[in-house]
């Protein structure tokens, strides 16, 4: 569908490697940004909880690179932490990251230009991830569009090299902090993940499954955990689409 | 089968591979797959969206209710006042998400030390 490119974007030449890196250190500045360094006190808050779990540096960091999706990771922490099989785990993390689909689906239109090969945008994919993606719908149109994969690997790629390097060093400080500041840290993921989950919301129903979530996550936890995490997604997200049809209904 | 399981250095990074990459990767992918033929206001994306939601909000719950560490030691009332006290800022100064990060984290701050 995209096989018939502008006119204009034909008589572009291709970009030259300077232009390109360039474009990739343009990218890569933007990672130093407001959300960029919202996005890192959600790192240093991973790491606390990820110490806590007793989950290796090495290991918290892999799964910064591995991951890189903070819902993802600190369900997956969530599930390690309640005992739960690789099964359970991987099916709530697989729940908690269907979101990154239709992300990238409004993403790639704006990022590819007549050139771009289908591998390079399967590559820049695993960079998407909120903070990126924010930035990016914002700032992608003042980027030359034969510039923009360069642009947006530099963006990615960076962001994720700082906040491996910041959870490294969270690691790395952590026994010499006092206990009021380790304590501190653990409430950085729940402000991070309320205040963002809140703000992103489209509809009604995003509301009531939010609140759902709170409530069902930690009652199911003494009812049946190892299935807390599943069970208060697939309920509270249940009741909200059910709220959200009887709205549509009613309308 | 948990992280636990197989007492080999490489098993925790296969969990993570397996469970974490492995279950996000395929995601992203799908979206380029898709390319522009998903809209994104889709009526399936609303229940993709609240599951996804809730299943977070869970894990916020029972992060709050169930914290390790030192956090541990202080009162769930504590807990629960300064992530309140987090979010009314941030619902009512501007929705700024750092705002509400740093009420909250005053706000438990001053309850640790008064012993809460």
């Amino acid at each position: 569908m995209s096989s018939t490119p502008d006119p204009v974007d034909l008589d572009e030449h291709a970009p030259s490697f300077p232009e390109r890196r360039k474009w990739f250190l343009i990218g890569a500045s933007k990672a130093v940004s407001v959300p960029g360094i919202i996005l890192c006190t959600a790192h240093v808050g991973f790491a606390g909880l990820a110490q806590e779990a007793g989950i290796s540096m090495g290991l918290a960091v892999f799964m910064v690179l591995a991951i890189w999706a903070l819902p993802g990771m600190v369900v997956l922490l969530g599930a390690v932490l309640s005992g739960a099989g690789l099964l359970a785990a991987a099916f709530a993390v697989a729940l908690s990251s269907v979101r990154l689909t239709p992300m990238v689906v409004a993403l790639v239109p704006e990022m590819r230009g007549p050139r771009t090969r289908r591998l390079t945008l399967y590559l820049l994919a695993h960079f998407v991830a909120v903070t990126s993606w924010v930035i990016a719908m914002e700032t992608l149109r003042k980027v030359p569009r034969e510039l923009r994969t360069s642009y947006y690997f530099g963006l990615g790629s960076i962001l994720v090299l700082i906040n491996m390097v910041v959870v490294a060093l969270v690691y790395a400080v952590a026994p010499a902090l006092p206990p009021a500041v380790v304590a501190g840290l653990f409430l950085l993921t729940p402000m991070y993940f309320l205040t963002s989950l809140w703000g992103s919301a489209r509809e009604t129903a995003t509301y009531v499954a939010m609140l759902f979530g709170l409530v069902l996550g930690p009652l199911l936890h003494f009812v049946a955990p190892g299935f807390d995490l599943l069970g208060a997604g697939l309920l509270g997200g249940g009741i909200a689409y059910a709220v959200h049809l009887m709205q549509a209904r009613r309308a | 089968m948990t992280i636990g399981s197989i007492d080999a250095w490489w098993w925790p990074y296969a969990f993570v591979l397996i469970a974490g990459w492995a279950m996000t990767y395929p995601w992203r992918a799908f979206g380029v797959f898709l390319g522009g033929r998903l809209r994104d206001d889709a009526e399936i994306l609303v229940l993709v969206r609240s599951i996804a939601t809730a299943l977070v909000a869970a894990v916020v719950g029972n992060l709050i209710c169930f914290p390790a560490g030192p956090a541990a030691d202080t009162t769930l009332a504590l807990r629960l006042a300064a992530a309140l006290a987090g979010f009314a800022a941030y619902f009512f100064i501007g929705r700024k998400i750092l705002i509400g990060i740093i009420v909250a984290e005053a706000v438990f701050g001053l309850g640790f030390y008064l012993g809460y």
